[in-house]
C-alpha cells in the first residue's frame, strides 16, 4: 500500500494521542513532577549526607531521575494502548483502510517523542538547582542518543504490557517495578557504597551502565563499557519488546 | 445485487468450535439480522466479516471482494460497529468524527463530520467532550463514526445492547434512516422483537449454524399454529368448558383456556360447536405465533 497513506494516517493516529497527552493534566503532573520532587528531595533534604565520590548530588542524580521521568511516562503509554484495545478502538481501525503500521506507529511516536520533551524539561529544570554538565557536541550527542534509545526500549516494553496485561490496573505496573530496578543501580547511589549483594546485582543490570553512560557523558567525562554495554542492553530490550509486542498484537487484534 | 456471501465459515477457538459452516446471504440495501443467544457466535460472524478474524475454512464475499483475500478492498466499502461504542473518550464528538474521516482519507473530513452531526442530532454537543455524553448519544456518536465516507456495508454487532427503551427506539429509527441512503445494514441481536421490528430479513445462529432464515413473517410460519384462547365471565363456565374441550388439552388461565389447535377451519368450527353445545357463555380471540415462539421452535428442532 502506498507510502503516502501510510505517513498520513500515522500522523493523524500521532495526533490523537498526542492530545490525550495534552488533555489529561494528571499524566503531565505525573510524568514531571514526581521525578523533580524526588530530585529536589535528594538535593536539599539528604545533598551532603551521601558520599557520591566527590560529585555533586545534582550532577550525580539527574541520569537518574531521567529514567525515572521517561518510566513514569510510558505507564502511560502502556494505559493507552490497553484503554484502545479495551474501547474496542483498535478493532475500529482494525476494520477500516488504514495503514496497520500507523495504529501502534503512532503510539509509539508519541511516547518517544512526549518522553524526549520530558526529558528536556528535567534537564532544564534540573540546570536551574545546580546541574553543571560539562558536556562538548559530541558528549551531548551521544547522552541524546542513549536517551533515545532508552525512550524507545521501554516504549516497545510499555507497548508489550499494554497489549499483554488483562486490566487497565496491571496494564502500568511493569513501569514501577522498573522504577524498583533503577533504585537497585547506580542511579542515586555508587555501587561500591552498597552491600556486597545488592552491589553484585547492580553491576549486571541494565540501569547501571545506562545511568552511568549518561551521566559521565553529561559530565564530560569517559563513559568507558558503561557506553557500549548501555547501548546493547537497550537495542536488545527494544527488539526483545519489538518482537513480543508484534506477536501480542496479532493475538489481541 | 449481494452486498454480503458467506459460505460455509467455520471457525474455532483451541477447543471450542464456535462457527460450524455458517452459510448467508444478504441482499444491497437490506437490514439483515443475526439472532442467536449469548455465546453463539454473532461477533466471531462479523469479525470474520469484517476482515478482523481469519475463518478456519470456508468463503465470505463483500460488496464482492474476498475477505480473506482482498480485505483493503472489503475495508474501504464496510464500517463497523463493535459491541461496545468504541469513541476516544478524550476527544469531543467532532475530533472523533474528523478523525475518522481523515483515515478514511476523505476530501473534506470536516464537512463530512458537520453533516454526520447534524444527521445524528449531535450539533448542539459537538464540541463538548465525550464525558459529557449519555449513553445513547455515544451510541448515536459511534453509528455517525461508521456513517462517515458513505459506507456500502454497515456491520453493527448489537447496536442496542446496555440501551434505555427509549434509546433503543431511538436507534432503531436511526438504522431505519440510514437504509433509506441505499446502504446495507448486517446486524446482530439478541433481541427478537429487535429482529422482527428492524429486519427485512433473519437468520437464525445457532449451535454453529444458520438454524432458519427469512422474513419475519416466515419465520413466523415455522412457529406452532396459532392457538385459541377463551375467556369466560365465570369460573362455572370455564370448569364446564374445560370438560368439554378436554380432548384438546385446554391450558388453563385467570378465567381463560388456551386452546392449542392444528390451525385449520375444520377444528376450530369442532371446538366453537362444542361450546355452543353445551350452551356455556365465552368469547375467543386467536393469538397469533411470536417470533419468539418461532425461535424456540427452531431451537428445539436443532437439538
Ligand atoms: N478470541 C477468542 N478466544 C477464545 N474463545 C473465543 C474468542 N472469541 C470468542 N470466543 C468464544 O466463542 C464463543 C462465541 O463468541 P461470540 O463472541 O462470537 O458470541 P456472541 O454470539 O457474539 O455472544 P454475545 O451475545 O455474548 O456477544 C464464545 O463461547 C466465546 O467464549
Ligand atoms: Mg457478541
Amino acid at each position: 500500500m502506498n507510502v503516502k497513506y501510510a505517513i498520513s494516517d500515522t500522523a493523524v493516529m500521532t495526533g490523537r494521542v498526542m492530545k490525550q497527552i495534552f488533555r489529561s493534566l494528571d499524566t503531565i503532573i505525573t510524568v514531571l513532577f514526581m521525578p523533580v520532587a524526588m530530585l529536589l528531595a535528594m538535593n536539599y533534604v539528604f545533598g551532603g549526607a551521601m558520599d557520591l565520590g566527590g560529585v555533586g548530588t545534582v550532577d550525580y542524580m539527574l541520569a537518574g531521575i531521567i529514567m525515572m521521568c521517561v518510566l513514569s511516562g510510558v505507564a502511560y503509554t502502556a494505559y493507552r494502548i490497553h484503554v484502545d484495545v479495551q474501547k474496542g478502538l483498535f478493532e475500529r481501525f482494525h476494520s477500516m483502510p488504514v495503514a496497520k503500521s500507523s495504529i501502534l506507529g503512532g503510539h509509539v511516536l508519541t511516547s518517544i517523542v512526549s518522553n524526549a520533551v520530558s526529558v528536556i524539561a528535567i534537564i532544564l529544570i534540573g540546570l536551574l538547582i545546580g546541574f553543571r554538565p560539562e558536556a562538548g557536541a559530541v558528549g551531548w550527542l551521544m547522552a541524546a542518543l542513549v536517551i533515545i534509545l532508552f525512550i524507545a526500549a521501554m516504549t516497545w516494553v510499555s507497548v508489550f504490557f499494554g497489549l499483554a496485561m488483562k486490566s487497565v490496573e496491571t496494564a502500568g505496573v511493569f513501569a514501577y517495578l522498573l522504577i524498583g530496578l533503577i533504585f537497585a543501580s547506580s542511579s542515586f547511589v555508587p555501587t561500591g557504597s552498597m552491600p556486597p549483594a545488592l552491589a553484585a546485582f547492580a553491576l549486571h543490570q541494565p540501569m547501571t551502565p545506562i545511568a552511568d553512560s549518561v551521566r559521565l557523558l553529561l559530565l564530560g567525562e569517559p563513559p568507558g563499557n558503561s557506553l557500549p554495554i548501555a547501548l546493547a542492553w537497550c537495542i536488545g530490550i527494544g527488539a526483545a519488546f519489538w518482537a513480543m509486542s508484534v506477536k501480542a498484537y496479532g493475538r489481541r487484534a | 445485487m449481494t452486498a454480503v456471501k458467506a459460505v460455509g465459515l467455520r471457525k474455532s477457538f483451541k477447543a471450542q468450535t464456535v462457527l460450524k459452516g455458517v452459510s448467508l446471504t444478504v441482499g444491497q440495501g437490506e437490514i439483515f439480522a443475526l439472532l442467536g443467544s449469548n455465546g453463539a457466535g454473532k461477533t466471531t460472524t462479523i469479525k470474520i466479516l469484517a476482515t478482523l478474524l481469519r475463518a478456519d475454512s470456508g468463503t465470505a464475499e463483500v460488496c464482492g471482494f474476498d475477505v480473506a483475500k482482498q480485505g483493503r478492498r472489503v475495508r474501504e466499502c464496510i464500517s463497523l460497529t463493535g459491541q461496545f461504542a468504541a469513541v476516544d473518550d478524550i476527544l469531543t464528538g467532532r475530533e472523533n468524527l474528523i478523525m475518522i474521516g481523515r483515515l478514511r482519507h476523505l476530501g473534506d473530513p470536516k464537512g463530512e463530520a458537520d453533516r454526520q452531526l447534524g444527521e445524528f442530532g449531535l450539533s448542539d454537543a459537538a464540541d463538548k467532550p465525550l464525558s459529557t455524553y449519555s449513553g445513547g448519544m455515544r451510541r448515536r456518536l459511534d453509528l455517525a463514526m461508521s456513517m462517515m465516507g458513505s459506507p456500502r456495508v454497515i456491520f453493527l454487532d448489537e447496536p442496542t445492547t446496555g440501551l434505555d427503551p427509549q434509546g433503543r427506539l431511538a436507534v432503531w429509527d436511526t438504522v431505519r434512516t440510514m437504509v433509506e441512503s441505499g446502504v446495507t445494514v448486517f446486524l446482530t441481536t439478541q433481541y427478537l422483537e429487535e429482529a422482527d421490528s428492524l429486519a427485512d430479513r433473519i437468520a437464525i445462529l445457532h449451535d454453529g449454524a444458520i438454524a432458519a432464515e427469512g422474513t419475519a413473517a416466515e419465520l413466523k410460519r415455522l412457529a406452532p399454529p396459532p392457538k385459541l384462547v377463551l375467556s369466560f365471565l365465570e369460573q362455572g363456565g370455564m370448569a364446564q368448558a374445560a370438560e368439554a374441550l378436554a380432548a384438546y388439552g385446554p391450558v388453563p388461565g385467570a378465567l381463560t383456556l388456551t386452546v392449542a389447535t392444528d390451525g385449520s377451519v375444520n377444528q376450530t368450527a369442532e371446538i366453537m360447536r362444542r361450546l355452543e353445545n353445551a350452551g356455556i357463555e365465552a368469547s375467543f380471540a386467536q393469538r397469533p405465533p411470536t417470533l419468539e415462539e418461532a425461535f424456540l421452535t427452531i431451537i428445539k428442532e436443532a437439538i
